[in-house]
């Protein structure tokens, strides 16, 4: 038939562009990673120093630090985007006046920018500008005050990627329920169940494939935030939302330690990289499991 | 569960959908206000329209600058990026290659890693090592329209593939034994019925990288700096001029709106469509 070399033709662009910015840079950053650089410090070449520093890193506590707070982001962000993502999903399944057009309205949050989402939660909680403190403030008196408190700055970043992200959820799991068949919910009605039984028994299992596949999606792109956190509080106060891109980004760079930063960057990815890893294992096994009984 | 009132269901989405909208409404409240009303008392309501905001961010001539730059690199980058992934997902879907499953998944992975992570490297490599004599890689937009095709190369692939795997392979074949070309098989059999699928992946990759900020913050300083960029650097100077900057954001928005307004229908599939595989 038709001979192969055209197909590679064609692959060949992708394979190149993709090659040469993603295996490159990899290479690169493991190769820095093993050395001491400070291109701006007393010693401006690259020195080889095995492991240091992946040794200095253990005992870096605003490094661990700022992994436990993006686990801390991902682990409410992802559990309150999947609940309240599910509600709305079964909420778009039943029949009611311009449902498409809500649909579409609850879509809008996904094509903003993260950097624009970041500048509009900014514009609704920064004390005197915002609406949102002079509304908590003249109803419930308290203060809000992101500039300083430390834990409201932590929690404003979740309830801000909820509001980014759980369109994706619902649309998601809007999809897998539309897809189910309908036999086993009306067998499990005329046998009597309740509607809690149903859920646990019937639904769930059958839409696990999606919601673990949406965690997954979900996960992976709640550990990179970066843009949004950066416009809505820096990091701050103090280091209380610098999660582990904001700490690359900001004490790495303007730090020029570039054989220290090489080293976070390669724990970061392995960690990613492990963690995706456990989430498909968890994804495939599962089916897989299903499929022998 | 048909017992309960729809208009129930109606009143609770119109509640949702007002939670959904405010924060763009309350973005287009503060940039068009005169900075002088800002720290009067916040209110929901727009009595006056002030369009200077607009006018000063549009009259500068640095961010109009930005601006261009990120029209140029979004849609070089959204056409190479669907070119390819087109060529691509047609090599893997008609040709019989040599572990060409692997190679999709591999595409696949490069959009898994966090952007933070290779922002290091990138930095050292467009600074140092992709150089030519003086030239460098860094702040052009030739670099930025090849790096964006790391996230935006497996995004379309992985989202067209679907589309060519489903032309019957038969429409191929009979063209071929018509005496067309493979160059001819492609542009007249295979384009015109992917044309619905390339155009969501052309948008889709369009409003990645329009939206991009962290690489473009780190590898660009001027000649190639993109309007998110911008936006960010408003913050930076302490905040002082938030009308201006809910301008910018209120522009980088509009590009996304409009399009979202007119495929909006196809948006919301294509997004489903990369999630759920089943």
């Amino acid at each position: 038939m038709r001979p192969n070399t055209v197909g590679w033709l064609m692959l060949a662009p992708t394979i190149a562009i993709l090659g040469i910015f993603g295996i490159i840079p990899f290479i690169y950053v493991l190769y820095v990673s093993f050395h001491q650089w400070n291109p701006f410090g007393a010693s401006p070449d690259m020195i080889y120093n095995g492991a240091n520093n992946f040794r200095r890193l253990v005992f870096d506590t605003e490094f661990l630090t700022s992994i436990a707070f993006t686990m801390k982001f991902a682990f409410f962000a992802v559990l309150s985007e999947i609940a309240l993502g599910y509600l709305l999903a079964q909420l778009f399944m039943k029949e009611f006046p311009g449902r498409g057009f809500f649909r579409t309205i609850h879509t809008l949050p996904l094509i903003v920018a993260p950097i624009v989402v970041g500048s509009v939660w900014r514009l609704m909680t920064t004390p005197s500008i915002g609406i949102i403190p002079y509304l908590l403030k003249s109803w419930f008196g308290y203060d809000l005050n992101i500039g300083r408190d430390a834990t409201a700055a932590f929690a404003l970043t979740v309830i801000m990627d909820i509001w980014h992200w759980t369109p994706l959820v619902t649309l998601t799991l809007l999809a897998a329920l539309l897809a189910l068949p309908k036999e086993p919910f009306e067998q499990a009605q005329i046998d009597g169940a309740n509607r809690r039984q149903i859920f646990w028994h019937v639904t769930l299992p059958m839409i696990r494939p999606a919601i673990l596949a949406t965690v997954f999606i979900r996960l992976m792109d709640a550990l990179r935030t970066v843009d949004e956190v950066w416009m809505l509080t820096s990091g701050g106060p103090g280091a209380a939302t610098r999660f582990v891109g904001l700490h690359i980004w900001k004490i790495v760079f303007p730090k020029t330690d570039y054989g220290y930063g090489a080293a976070i960057s390669v724990i970061v990815l392995y960690l990613t990289l492990v963690m995706c890893w456990l989430l498909y294992v968890a994804l495939v096994a599962r089916r897989e499991r299903k499929r022998t009984f | 569960m048909q017992s309960r009132n729809p208009l129930l269901y109606l009143a609770l989405w119109l509640l949702l959908s007002l939670l959904t909208l405010f924060p763009i409404y309350w973005l287009f409240v503060i940039s068009v206000k005169p900075a002088v009303d800002l720290f009067t008392t916040p209110s929901v309501i727009l009595d006056t329209v002030y369009w200077k905001n607009y006018v000063n961010v549009i009259g500068n001539e640095t961010l109009r600058g930005y601006m261009i730059n990120s029209l140029i690199i979004s849609t070089s980058n959204a056409f190479l990026v669907t070119g390819l992934a087109f060529l691509a997902c047609y090599a893997l879907s008609r040709f019989d290659l040599a572990g060409k499953e692997n190679i999709f998944f591999w595409t696949i992975t490069n959009r898994m890693a966090p952007a933070a992570v290779f922002l290091l490297p990138f930095y050292l490599l467009f600074t140092q090592v992709f150089t030519f004599g003086d030239w460098k890689l860094y702040d052009t937009k030739i670099g930025m329209i090849l790096l964006y095709c790391t996230f935006n190369l497996p995004f379309a692939i992985w989202t067209l593939r679907p589309t060519i795997d489903g032309i019957p392979k038969e429409l191929d074949e009979a063209a071929t034994v018509d005496g067309a070309s493979t160059w001819q098989v492609i542009s007249e059999v295979i384009f015109p019925l992917a044309r619905p699928g390339l155009a969501v992946t052309l948008i889709l990759t369009w409003v990645f990288a329009w939206n991009e900020f962290l690489l473009a913050a780190t590898l660009t300083s001027f000649n190639a700096r993109t309007i998110t960029t911008g936006l960010s650097e408003y913050v930076t100077t302490t905040g002082t001029e938030w009308g201006a900057m809910a301008a910018i954001a209120m522009i980088t928005l509009i590009p996304a709106l409009i399009i979202f307004a007119v495929v909006q229908r196809h948006i919301v599939a294509g997004l489903t469509f990369g999630a759920v595989k089943e």
